[in-house]
C-alpha cells in the first residue's frame, strides 16, 4: 500500500490528535505543570533555616572593646540572629552593626579551620600535638641558650585571665615583654597618672551628663562602648537642657547629629582646651572650694594659662572665633553635669597626652572629676587572685632586662611601647625578638607606617599566631593555632566600656567550635605543662575552663546568669589633682610630618571595623558610594580646595605622602575645611577573603608614627599630602 | 483522472509502465473511494492508538517514572508504640513551649526508652547501634513535608482549630509498619500531598493535601478559602 504525502500528513495529524487527545484526558501534562512550577520554587540558592527548636543563648560580643551583652538566637545548633541583651548594664538590648554581623565572621569562609604551618610559602594543616610541640621546643632551646627576653607577646588586652595566663607564662619563662597594642586607653591612663599619681582607667557617668564637650571624640562613630554612646547620645537629645558640642576639623557623623559643631583647624585641640581654661579662670567660673581642697600646683597653672593661652591667641592658633571660645567656656562651666572628653575618631591612635590632660584639667576646673555625670578615675578590676608566678634563675634573669619595647625607661609612666618596639627591631642587626605570640591584634595593618612594621615582622624568626582569620599579621606568621572565635569561646571579659565601676563580662560558647581550633587558654595551660619546673608548677590548673571558674569563684553564679558583673565594692580614687604635668608638658603640640601643603587626616565610621576584626560583608554592604565604589576609595576635600588642584567630583587621583602612596577617588565635601584631605581607616586590606581584601587602600601605609614627648606613644594625627590627579 | 475520455484513442506510454489499457472510470472512483476508506479507517487506527498508547503513558508509566521508591530508615511501628504511650499521637508529636510544632521526634524523645535495647525486633537493634549509641538523628523521611513555598501552623489547626490529627494523616497511627516513601523527583516531596492517585481523586480527606484541599476545608469551615499570604508568606 502506497502512502504519500498527503496520507502521511493525515496518519500524522490523526497519531498527533489522539496524542493529545490521549495526554489531554490523562493527569500527565496537568501534573507536570503543578511540578514545575513547584520545581521552579525550589530556589537553592534561598538560605532557609532549619526547621526546629528555637532557644537563646547570652554572651558578651568581643569584636570591638565595647563589651556588649548579645543574645543568639538558635534553630537547633545553627545560630540565625544576634541581638542585644535586655537589662545588659553597657547596651541594654541595643547593638551595632559589627556586632550584628558576627554570625558571618563565625560561619565565613575566612577562618583558619585547623593549626596550620608555613610549608614552602604556602599553609599546611598540622595537628594540634605536632604544632605544641614544635613551639615547646623552640621555647626550650631559647631559654638554653639564656635568651628567654626574646620571648614576646603583642595583644589587645592586657586585662582577664587569657591575657594573664600569657602574662604569666612569659614571667615564669623569663620574659618581661607582653606588649598592649596602643589606643586611647593608654593615654587616658597616662593622663591620669600624672595628674592623680594613681594608675587607673577611665570612666565616665554619660547618662546623667548634661553638657558633652568632645574634641574630636566619635561619640556616635564608634567612641567608648559604641552602643552605650549611641543610648548616652539619644538622652543627650532628649531635652534642649542637654546638649553636645562636637570639636572636630570634619563633620562627622557625631558632628552633624551635635548641638554645635565648631570646627577646628586639626592638631590643636590641646590649645583650644587651654583657652577655654583661660575664660573659665579668668571670669572666676571654676570651683573655687574644691580646687583648694584638691588641688595642688593650681597657681602656677592659672599663671601660665593667664598669660599664654588668651583667647586672641588661641583663636588665632586655633581657628575658631574669639567670642566662640568664650561662649563655649561660659556653657561649659555654667552647665549643672558637664563633662569633657577627648581621643579623636574611635579612640584607636594614642593621641598627645598635652591634650588629654588639658581636656581632663577642664572638667577638674568645673567639678567634674568624680562627681555625678562626669569623669571617674576607675581602678582596673581585681578579681584575679592568683600567686605570683615561679621564677627560677632563668626567669628571674630575663624578667630584668630592659623591656624592648623601651617601655618605663624614657617614658615611666608608659607600660607599653609597641611603635618602639617596631623600631627596636628594625634598628638593630638581629631582630631582638625570637619568638613572638599574636593574639587579638592585627599589628601589619592596624599600625601605622605599614611597610615598616612588615619589615620589622619579616625579619622575627618566628611567630605565632593565634588568630582565628587569615589577617595581614596571621600571613607573615610561621605558625598559626587558631583559638575559638568569640562565639564559641568562655572567657571573662573586663570591660574597658569607660562605665564608672569596674564591670566583669562572660563571653559564652554559643555553638560547639565550627572547626578545628583549640581555646588560647588551653594551649598556654598545655605549653606550660611541657615546659621546664618552674614554669610548669606556675600552672596547676588542669585545663581553661577550671582556671576560670576557680578565679571567679562565687562570682561565677551571677556571670553566668546576667554575663556580667560590677565590683561595686570599687571606690574611685579620690587623689589630688596635681596641675604640675600640665604646666611642665605645655605647648608641646604634635605637627604633621612632611613639607607638602595638604594635611591627611584620618576619619573612623561605625561601617568599617578599624581594630583587628576584618569588616564583615553586611558591614560593607552598607558602606556608601561616596566612601568606596566597586574598589576605589574615596577621599574627602573642600571644593574650594579642590578647584585649586583641578580635581572634580569622582576623579582618579594620586595620594602622596613620605611614607607611602595610595591610588584614591576625589569626593567634594563642604563638611571639611580647606587644606585638609581625609580618608576613612578600615579599607586596603590584603588579607581575609574577597569580599574584604583588595577594597580601597590602607590609611596606614600613608602615615608613621610621631613620638609624644611626654608619653613616647604616637601622637601623630594627621601628616602632610599631595595629590594629583591622574 | 479526468482527462482519461479525452485521451481514450491515444496509447500513452507512460514511465510507470502502464499498459494501454485504461481503467473504466468507475472502478477508478471505487479504488480511490476504497483508498480514500482505507486512508480514514487507517488515520482513525491511527488516531486510537495513539489515544490509547497516550493514556496508557499517562495513567500507568507515568507514575511509575516519576516516583523514586525509599524505604525508611528504621521500620517504625506505630501501633506498638500507641500501646505504649498514654498521650496518644501527642506524646511523640508534641507542641513546645513556644508553641512551635516538634513533629517528628528527634533522638532525645526515642531515648528516653530505647537507651538500650528493648526487644527482639531486629530493626531496633538496628536503630540502638547505629543511631542511639553514634548520637546520629534518624534521618525520616517525612510523608507530609509541603513543599517550601508553603507556610503551616499546627497551632492554629490542632490548638485554635481543636482539629484531630487523623483528617490530615489518616490512621497511621494503627500502622504496624512505615510505608514506602515515594519522592516525586521533580519536586521533591512525597507523593501524599498529590494523592496516591495519579488523576488526583480522593476517598478520604487525608488522601491528598493540596492548596484546593485546604481550601476546601477552609471554605466549610470558615466560610472563605483564606488569603493568599496566610500560607505563602
Amino acid at each position: 500500500m502506497k502512502i504519500d504525502r498527503r496520507d502521511f500528513l493525515s496518519l500524522g495529524i490523526g497519531a498527533a490528535a489522539g496524542i493529545g487527545a490521549g495526554t489531554a484526558l490523562s493527569p500527565l501534562p496537568w501534573k507536570l505543570i503543578d511540578d514545575s512550577s513547584i520545581w521552579s520554587q525550589n530556589w537553592p540558592w534561598t538560605p532557609v533555616p532549619p526547621d526546629g527548636a528555637v532557644s537563646f543563648k547570652n554572651s558578651v560580643c568581643t569584636l570591638c572593646p565595647g563589651g556588649c551583652g548579645i543574645t543568639v538566637r538558635k534553630v537547633e545548633d545553627r545560630c540565625i540572629k544576634i541581638e542585644g541583651t535586655k537589662g545588659n548594664i553597657v547596651n541594654n538590648g541595643g547593638i551595632c552593626i559589627l556586632g550584628l554581623s558576627g554570625l558571618q565572621l563565625l560561619y565565613g569562609p575566612t577562618r583558619v579551620k585547623a593549626p596550620m604551618k608555613k610549608d614552602g610559602g604556602r599553609w599546611k594543616e598540622i595537628s594540634w600535638d605536632s604544632a605544641i610541640d614544635e613551639i615547646v621546643k623552640r621555647l626550650k632551646n631559647i631559654r638554653k641558650e639564656g635568651k628567654p627576653e626574646s620571648v614576646a607577646c603583642v595583644s589587645g588586652t592586657d586585662q582577664g585571665t587569657v591575657a594573664q595566663l600569657i602574662g604569666r607564662f612569659l614571667t615564669a619563662y623569663g620574659s618581661p615583654n607582653y606588649i598592649r597594642t596602643s589606643s586611647i586607653a593608654d593615654s587616658y591612663e597616662i593622663a591620669l597618672k600624672k595628674l592623680h599619681g594613681q594608675f587607673s582607667s577611665i570612666g565616665f557617668d554619660f547618662e546623667n551628663s548634661d553638657f558633652v564637650l568632645s574634641f574630636g571624640s566619635g561619640v556616635a562613630d564608634g567612641w567608648g562602648s559604641p552602643v552605650r554612646m549611641f543610648k548616652a547620645n539619644s538622652k543627650w537629645k532628649d531635652s534642649k537642657d542637654k546638649a553636645l558640642y562636637q570639636i572636630e576639623s570634619r563633620l562627622s557623623n557625631t558632628a552633624a547629629k551635635a548641638d554645635k559643631w565648631i570646627a577646628i583647624i586639626p592638631g590643636t585641640e590641646a590649645i583650644l582646651a587651654m583657652g577655654i581654661a583661660n575664660v573659665i579662670i579668668q571670669k572666676s567660673l571654676y570651683k573655687k572650694k574644691l580646687i583648694e581642697k584638691y588641688s595642688k600646683g593650681f597657681n602656677n597653672f592659672k599663671a601660665l594659662v593667664l598669660k599664654e593661652y588668651s583667647p586672641e591667641k588661641v583663636s588665632k592658633i586655633t581657628g575658631v572665633k574669639k567670642s566662640e571660645i568664650i561662649a563655649i567656656a561660659k556653657k561649659f562651666a555654667g552647665a549643672s553635669r558637664p563633662v569633657a572628653i577627648c581621643g579623636s575618631g574611635q579612640g584607636r591612635t594614642p593621641g598627645s597626652i598635652f591634650e588629654f590632660m588639658a581636656v581632663h584639667a577642664l572638667n577638674a576646673l568645673i567639678g567634674s572629676v568624680n562627681n555625678i555625670g562626669g569623669v571617674f578615675s576607675v581602678p582596673e578590676p581585681d578579681y584575679i587572685k592568683w600567686t605570683e608566678a615561679e621564677k627560677d634563675d632563668v626567669a628571674a634573669k630575663g624578667i630584668k632586662t630592659d623591656r624592648i619595647d623601651g617601655a618605663g625607661k624614657k617614658y615611666p609612666d608608659t607600660r607599653y611601647l609597641i611603635n618602639r618596639l617596631i623600631d627596636s627591631i628594625n634598628s638593630t642587626g638581629d631582630s631582638p625578638v625570637e619568638l613572638l605570640f599574636v593574639n587579638g591584634a592585627n599589628p601589619c595593618y592596624t599600625m601605622p607606617d605599614t611597610e615598616n612594621v612588615i619589615k620589622a615582622f619579616k625579619k622575627i624568626p618566628y611567630i605565632v599566631s593565634f588568630s582565628s582569620y587569615f589577617d595581614e599579621t596571621t600571613e607573615m606568621a610561621d605558625i598559626i593555632l587558631p583559638n575559638h572565635t568569640n562565639l564559641e569561646r568562655l572567657e571573662d571579659i573586663p570591660l574597658a566600656a569607660g562605665l564608672i565601676k569596674p564591670v566583669v563580662g562572660l563571653s559564652m560558647p554559643v555553638v560547639e567550635p565550627e572547626c578545628n581550633t583549640r581555646h588560647i587558654g588551653d594551649v598556654f595551660i598545655q605549653m606550660a605543662k611541657l615546659m621546664d619546673g618552674n614554669i610548669k608548677a606556675s600552672f596547676p590548673w588542669n585545663n581553661y575552663e577550671e582556671c576560670l571558674k576557680k578565679t571567679l569563684g562565687d562570682k561565677w553564679d551571677k556571670l553566668a546568669r546576667d554575663g556580667y558583673w560590677v565590683d561595686e565594692n570599687s571606690r574611685a580614687s579620690r587623689g589630688i589633682f596635681d596641675f604640675t604635668p600640665l604646666v611642665k608638658n605645655n605647648r608641646n603640640l604634635v605637627k604633621p610630618e612632611g613639607k607638602s601643603k595638604l594635611t591627611l587626616i584620618p576619619y573612623d565610621s561605625m561601617r568599617l571595623t578599624v581594630g583587628y576584626i576584618g569588616d564583615p560583608p553586611f558591614a560593607m554592604k552598607t558602606v556608601e558610594d561616596t566612601i568606596l565604589k566597586g574598589n576605589d576609595v574615596f577621599v574627602e576635600i573642600n571644593p574650594k580646595t579642590a578647584a585649586g588642584y583641578n580635581l572634580s567630583e569622582g576623579d582618579k587621583a594620586r595620594l602622596t605622602t613620605s611614607k607611602g602612596k595610595a591610588k584614591v577617588r576625589v569626593h567634594l565635601y563642604d563638611g571639611i575645611r580647606p587644606g585638609i584631605v581625609a580618608m576613612p581607616r578600615g579599607l586596603g586590606h590584603t588579607e581575609f577573603d574577597e569580599y574584604l581584601a583588595g577594597k580601597g587602600e590602607n590609611f596606614n601605609k600613608l602615615i608613621g608614627p610621631v613620638e609624644d614627648p611626654v608619653s613616647g606613644l604616637d601622637a601623630a594625627w594627621g601628616i602632610q599630602a599631595e595629590i594629583t590627579k591622574t | 483522472m479526468s482527462t482519461i475520455d479525452d485521451k481514450a484513442t491515444e496509447v500513452p506510454e507512460d514511465a510507470a509502465g502502464e499498459s494501454a489499457e485504461t481503467v473504466p472510470p468507475e472502478q477508478e472512483k471505487e479504488e480511490v473511494a476504497e483508498k480514500k476508506e482505507i486512508n480514514k479507517g487507517l488515520v482513525i487506527f491511527v488516531f486510537i492508538a495513539a489515544f490509547v498508547a497516550s493514556l496508557i503513558v499517562g495513567w500507568i508509566l507515568f507514575p511509575m517514572v516519576l516516583y523514586t521508591q525509599e524505604n525508611q530508615p528504621i521500620d517504625f511501628n506505630h501501633a506498638l508504640h500507641l500501646e505504649e504511650v498514654e498521650n496518644s499521637c501527642e506524646s511523640c508529636h508534641f507542641f513546645r513551649e513556644d508553641g512551635s510544632y516538634a513533629g517528628v521526634p528527634k533522638l532525645a524523645q526515642c531515648v528516653d526508652c530505647h537507651d538500650e535495647v528493648m526487644g527482639d525486633d531486629l530493626d531496633e537493634l538496628a536503630f540502638v547501634e547505629n543511631y542511639v549509641q553514634k548520637n546520629i538523628e534518624v534521618p525520616w523521611l517525612i510523608y507530609s513535608q509541603q513543599s517550601d513555598c508553603v507556610f503551616f501552623s499546627h497551632a492554629a489547626h490542632v490548638k485554635a482549630a481543636k482539629m484531630d490529627c487523623v483528617s490530615c494523616h489518616g490512621d497511621i497511627g494503627e500502622s504496624t509498619s512505615l510505608k514506602v516513601y515515594e519522592k516525586n523527583i521533580i519536586t521533591g516531596i512525597s507523593r501524599d500531598i498529590w494523592g496516591k492517585n495519579i488523576g488526583g481523586i480522593k476517598l478520604h480527606s487525608w488522601d491528598r493535601m493540596k492548596m484546593n484541599d485546604c481550601a476546601k476545608c477552609h471554605k466549610e469551615e470558615t466560610g472563605n478559602q483564606g488569603a493568599c499570604f496566610q500560607c505563602h508568606k
